[in-house]
């Protein structure tokens, strides 16, 4: 069989050499963790705790305010020192918890205390959204909504997307190669909640290691198969995922579901099988610390509420002074000015860069190239979209597709005129989609 | 304390600028040049240079002049001036080239807007306006002892004297830049090997400039034929360096495939039925014009989205 694809998308240069055979180490926790109330898409989370409250590790701080949010989980044991104000990831400023650490890391009890062969379908689903499960490839929305599709019996294929297609980051790989069993397991559990549904691990063809490790772990289940993928960025677009391993092909307007799909993220379904099999709730993350401009690149386990700053001074230093710090990867990450920012559940890498290439690209006038056009793995005029948007043309924004734009950032990579084109279309994308959103009310 | 950069996502770029993307033509352009230059004698190389040199010369002092950055730094006025040269012939007066550049960058690029802003290809514009002002000068082909019929000409006239052989080679008489078909061949190869074209535009030009030659020339598969009006005049300089042009040529595939089949008919339309022997210079032209048209009908569809029929967009 072919691996499979989608049709545009481009090839960076990936740095994951950098660290992918470094194994996962535990990050000490630092003296004070901040805990952002909006960690996920949906409501942010109502705090149940008050300043002077003693707290364990594992217990819940914050919880889902509605259905479309998810509860936040101390990652440490300590006491609450209040609320504050504070720069997040992003860039804006949110509530966060602050919990002194007391270094014991006294644990609550579990979550649940039924087994799992003894849930129900919405007992199951019930306690993911408990565990404050969200998605942990960037987006954050929250994993029990999710998995309650219109019509469960519809769902045909439960994907892991295990392409890790972004540059530098190997935490899905290390987690691949190290905890294998609790990913399939983890998949097991979703799996068993769609009757009709195979479970899908697709993995690109850049990790022929666990590809192998996968495929031999699950020869022997019958709905659960591995899947190559051809390695390009964005592989792991959620859309393209479904569209290279279905070839169902979905727009903006729709969900996976609507084409029978779920997608996961690797993370994410070790979560599940975390909080299902062992009633822990999700407090740590895998982060990749590397770049150039970090002196030993390697994979950590860091508890939530975590600054990065904290992380720079326990990850054996920086070389020099890096121009660029980076949350996430090269092509979807935030920069981050300042460091003192929290690590959130979505949180993938911190990437520092001593050349910072935005900065150094001279931008000259587009020659019509059409380098983005055929990068865009959306099909879409990527130079044309963004002479619409600099015009605040709305009318043809829309009708050159503009809000099918999965901002994945390729065309701003290939463009030889260094034209910020994903930048401009994602900002016209906002205004349009507040506009429909205030014509919908 | 110290702050970090910041920007919006994607935080990496890659290497190919506008810069070097006119490097790799000028690159493909040398082996033409050189060729010019063995052919026709040091004149050429002079004509080469002046065109060259106005050009960058008119650029920067455009820029000088509405106070503006100077762009001269893209390279782009190098490869007007250079492809300029390679249409001109090597009999014309030393003024011709620099007329020529005037034209081609101040009059068709800057006052649009300079560079990805000019609406037909600024060194074919300058050519096709030195042929309409100074037609005896321009097609006065005459070389060393040569006669100065261009094979296509004599094509033309019926009494065609010149080896296929000699045509590939490049061993004719014509314009600085047109006459070796391998010369032109091996640019194009390293434009296509490092990225910088595709035949979406140049392969459905040849080809279909082959059909409707061959449909409408009344000869049948007249298979010498065929070749003497791939070979002969600018068909593989205008397909390869002219009609690729970035900003002149659709921007989506399917434009493009549309546009060199248009391309195809219109220079087998002048090459057959027009008084005048050539017809790649105008019929690219006349292509550039009906671009935005073409590109009108032939937005692409969305990843994922159902076809409608009531499509809006164009440049």
């Amino acid at each position: 069989m072919g691996r499979l694809t989608f049709k545009g998308g481009i090839h960076p240069y990936d740095g994951k050499e950098l660290s992918k055979d470094k194994p996962i180490k535990d990050m000490p926790a630092g003296e004070l963790m901040y805990y952002p109330l909006g960690q996920h898409i949906g409501a942010p989370a109502e705090p149940v705790v008050a300043k002077g409250d003693k707290v364990l590790e594992g217990q819940m701080i914050a919880k889902a305010a509605g259905l479309m949010s998810s509860p936040i989980y101390s990652s440490v044991s300590g006491v609450v020192l209040g609320m504050e104000k504070r720069l997040t990831v992003t860039g804006t400023m949110a509530d966060c918890i602050v919990i002194q650490n007391d270094f014991e890391y006294n644990q609550a009890p579990p979550i649940i205390d039924k087994k799992f062969e003894e849930m129900s379908r919405q007992e199951i689903i019930d306690t993911i959204g408990l565990a404050g499960i969200v998605g942990m490839g960037g987006a954050g929305f929250p994993t029990h909504v999710k998995l309650s599709p219109k019509e469960p019996d519809k769902i045909q294929y439960v994907i892991v997307n295990c392409a890790e297609c972004e540059p530098y980051l190997t935490s899905d790989y290390r987690k691949m190669l190290e905890e294998p069993e609790k990913l399939v397991k983890g998949l097991m559990i979703e799996v068993s909640l769609f009757p009709g549904a195979t479970g899908v691990l697709a993995i690109e063809d850049n990790k022929p290691d666990c590809i192998k490790l996968l495929t031999d772990l699950t020869r022997d289940l019958p709905n659960i198969c591995v899947r190559a993928l051809k390695t390009k960025y964005p592989q792991g677009s959620e859309r393209h995922l479904i569209y290279a391993v279905t070839k169902r092909k979905l727009n903006s307007k729709m969900l996976p579901s609507d084409v029978g799909c779920i997608v996961n993220n690797v993370d994410t379904v070790i979560a599940i099988n975390n909080a299902v099999m062992e009633g822990k709730p999700l407090y740590e993350r895998i982060i990749t610390v590397t770049g150039d401009g970090v002196k030993k690149p390697c994979n950590y386990r860091v508890r939530t509420g975590t600054l990065y700053s904290h992380i720079v001074e326990n990850c054996g230093g920086l070389k020099g002074s890096p121009e660029k710090i980076i949350s996430g990867g090269p092509m979807m990450g935030f920069a981050l000015y300042d460091l003192d920012v929290p690590v959130t559940k979505s949180s993938s890498a911190l990437l520092c860069m001593k050349k910072d290439e935005v900065k150094a690209a001279r931008q000259t006038a587009c020659i019509n190239c059409g380098r983005c056009g055929e990068a865009c793995p959306s099909g879409l005029l990527p130079g044309w979209l963004e002479d619409a948007a600099n015009h605040g043309d709305s009318e043809r924004f829309i009708a050159l597709g503009g809000l099918e734009c999965v901002e994945c950032g390729s065309c701003s990579y290939v463009c030889p005129a260094k034209k910020q084109l994903c930048q401009s279309i994602k900002s016209m994308r906002k205004v349009e989609l507040a506009n429909m959103k205030k014509k919908a009310k | 304390m110290e702050y970090k950069n910041v920007s919006s996502n994607p935080h990496i770029r890659d290497h190919m600028s506008t810069g070097k993307i006119m490097l790799v033509v000028i690159l493909a352009l040398l082996p033409t040049t050189a060729y010019g230059v063995f052919h026709f004698g040091i004149k050429a190389l002079l004509i080469v240079l002046l065109s060259v040199l106005s050009s960058i010369l008119f650029e920067w002092l455009f820029c000088k002049l509405i106070k503006k950055e100077s762009t001269i730094r893209d390279n782009s006025c190098v490869v007007t001036g250079l492809l300029l040269a390679l249409n001109l012939p090597v009999s014309v007066p030393w003024w011709i080239p620099i007329i020529g550049s005037f034209f081609a960058i101040v009059i068709v690029k800057m006052i649009f807007g300079g560079l990805g802003k000019n609406f037909m290809n600024p060194a074919l514009g300058a050519r096709c306006f030195l042929v309409i002002s100074f037609p005896k000068l321009m097609t006065d082909f005459a070389y060393d002892a040569f006669s100065g019929a261009t094979p296509l000409a004599q094509l033309k006239s019926g009494s065609m004297s010149v080896k296929i052989t000699d045509m590939i080679i490049g061993n004719t008489a014509g314009t600085i830049g047109e006459t070796s078909m391998l010369a032109i061949v091996v640019g194009a190869c390293i434009m296509i090997m490092l990225g910088v074209i595709d035949l979406y535009v140049s392969g459905t030009y040849i080809l279909s400039f082959a059909v409707f030659i061959l449909a409408f020339a009344g000869r049948g598969f007249d298979m010498p034929y065929l070749c003497a009006h791939l070979a002969g005049g600018g068909l593989m300089l205008g397909a390869f360096f002219m009609a690729t042009d970035y900003v002149t040529r659709p921007v989506s595939k399917k434009g493009q495939i549309i546009y060199g089949i248009f391309l195809g008919f219109m220079t087998a339309i002048f090459r057959i039925f027009s008084p005048s022997a050539e017809g790649v210079s105008f019929a690219i032209i006349i292509g550039n014009l009906l671009v935005p048209v073409i590109e009108r009908f032939t937005v692409p569809t969305p990843f994922g989205v159902v076809k409608n029929s009531n499509r809006k967009g164009g440049k």
